[in-house]
């Protein structure tokens, strides 16, 4: 099967998915992090790997931590970084996307990050692009976020490393989630021999237990003696017609308090993409609590996105050194 | 082939050379620093061998993996594998002294310093290899070294640390 992610050598050439990324690569992106989190723990956070490279952010839809992550990660590698708020600009004059990377790729940008609410924007782009051009998928629609998969996986490692030994838990908007796709490929990946998703019916996709996880309707039941807690962020944005009775009631039933908490394990951690609905689908004194590792999970995400572009843009053969 | 008629010299012997020539450089304000992975192993050794002064000195030590300072990295990119880099001490003002297994080119020891310098100004840096093989392409050599020797540059001089953690030399040659 043709993976545009991969080189003919099986090497990493996009990131797109994780879907269809191999258990290998995978650990090698989250072992490279390790090296860039010490990185970010010196005086002068910045290693000259991407010198003289030109990183695109390609923001059709709005994220500002994500853009901003990805800009940090590339600025520690020493590239140099234009954030494109595109669709306040050529988009609404009637620039296809093409053109607009076309014309990127005419001021000799080197790698772009693409976010969009189309899903299979960025495997569009990929499949247009110069051979010498990396993509990166950071966000498509309904369909994949792959850095987030990889930095919520690195999180888990860094707090519970006995990956074959864990019970997880992704609990509330399945359906609309991009990260929760990603979250389970790579838990499934990665050999985590348990994955539970809670949610309401309304927000589960349909066969979801095709994806090897299982379904709990009941929060309090779906919590129980689990190791990690993966909370999603109820999607207003994405939500036509009446799926919930109110964000009340939701939270009344599926939000995370630290009562519902206890009945995980006792040392179970809890995570969440952002940006958080407090009092929504989780309790502040949770999204603040000692068990909280959320704003771990952000400083993550750098190490996750330094490696991921420090992967793509060098040459690929696995480096022997002299 | 070149092996045979030029046996490699005995690593733990070099081994035993670097220490006590290094044994007078350790003093106050000094601190080792190994390069991943061979320079690591040495170190480990070392920080046995020369136990006493090290304590005596209150000698420092860390470990740098130069993948990210590499300037093959266009051409080669990562290898699959690095570490982090572990300097747990204050650069700043310090005499490091780097070790590595084998000095070719003196490009990995630029890379080290690179990156050291992203640590804080040191006070110096000099540099102990087990084995100089000769071949320099920068004004860079270490100061202390077990041996001297000569290979071309289709044979591949490599430490190996075997299961009992005692080092030997390996001699690899490729087709040109």
């Amino acid at each position: 099967m043709n993976n545009p992610q991969l080189d003919a050598d099986g090497s990493l050439r996009h990131l797109l998915s994780i879907d269809g990324l191999p258990k290998k690569i995978l650990n090698q992106i989250l072992d490279t992090a390790e090296s860039f989190v010490g990185v970010a723990e010196r005086d002068v956070k910045k290693v000259p790997l991407l010198r003289g490279k030109t990183v695109c952010n390609l923001f059709f839809e709005n994220s500002t931590r994500t853009r901003t992550t990805f800009e940090i990660a590339a600025k520690r590698l020493s590239a140099d970084v234009i954030s494109l708020n595109v669709g306040a600009s050529s988009q609404s004059k009637g620039e296809t996307i093409l053109d607009t990377v076309n014309n990127l790729i005419a001021m000799q940008a080197d790698m772009f990050v693409v976010r969009h609410a189309q899903s299979g924007a960025a495997h569009f782009i990929a499949k247009h692009v110069p051979a010498h051009i990396h993509v990166i998928n950071a966000g498509d629609g309904r369909h994949s976020h792959p850095t987030q998969g990889l930095l919520d996986m690195f999180t888990i490692r860094k707090y519970k490393p006995e990956l074959h030994n864990l019970r997880v838990a992704i609990v509330g908007d399945v359906l609309h989630s991009r990260v929760a796709r990603s979250e389970i490929h790579a838990l499934t990946t990665l050999g985590v021999p348990e994955i539970r998703v809670i949610a309401p019916k309304t927000l589960l996709p349909t066969q979801v237990e095709k994806l090897g996880v299982h379904v709990f309707h009941n929060m309090d039941a779906g919590l129980k003696d689990v190791d990690v807690v993966m909370m999603l962020r109820l999607q207003n944005e994405r939500m036509n017609g009446a799926m919930l009775p109110s964000t009340q009631e939701y939270f009344k039933t599926y939000g995370l308090t630290q009562a519902r908490l206890a009945l995980a394990k006792p040392d179970a951690i809890v995570m969440h993409p952002g940006p958080m609905n407090r009092g929504v689908e989780i309790d502040s004194s949770v999204a603040d609590g000692k068990q909280s590792v959320i704003l771990p999970q952000v400083t993550y995400g750098i190490a996750i996105r330094m490696a991921v572009m420090a992967m793509l843009a060098g040459g690929q053969n696995g480096g022997q050194t002299s | 082939m070149t092996s045979k008629n030029n046996p490699l010299p005995n690593a733990e012997d070099l081994l035993k050379s670097i220490a006590s020539q290094l044994a007078p450089s350790l003093k106050a304000n000094t601190a080792l620093v190994g390069i991943e992975s061979g320079g690591v192993w040495l170190m480990q050794r070392l920080l046995n061998l020369l136990a006493k002064p090290i304590a005596q000195y209150g000698v420092e030590h860390g470990t740098l993996d130069v993948s990210f300072y590499r300037d093959d990295y266009a051409k080669r990119g990562l290898k699959s594998e690095n570490r982090p880099s572990q300097i747990g001490f204050d650069v700043e003002g310090k005499h490091i002294i780097l070790i590595d297994d084998v000095f070719y080119t003196g490009r990995t020891t630029r890379a080290a310093m690179n990156e050291l310098f992203d640590y804080g100004r040191p006070a110096s840096i000099s540099l102990v290899a087990l084995i100089n093989r000769g071949g320099r392409e920068l004004p860079i050599t270490p100061q202390i070294s077990g041996a001297s020797i000569s290979l071309d540059a289709n044979q591949h001089l490599q430490l190996v640390q075997n299961p009992d953690n005692t080092l030997s030399l390996m001699l690899n040659v490729s087709e040109t």
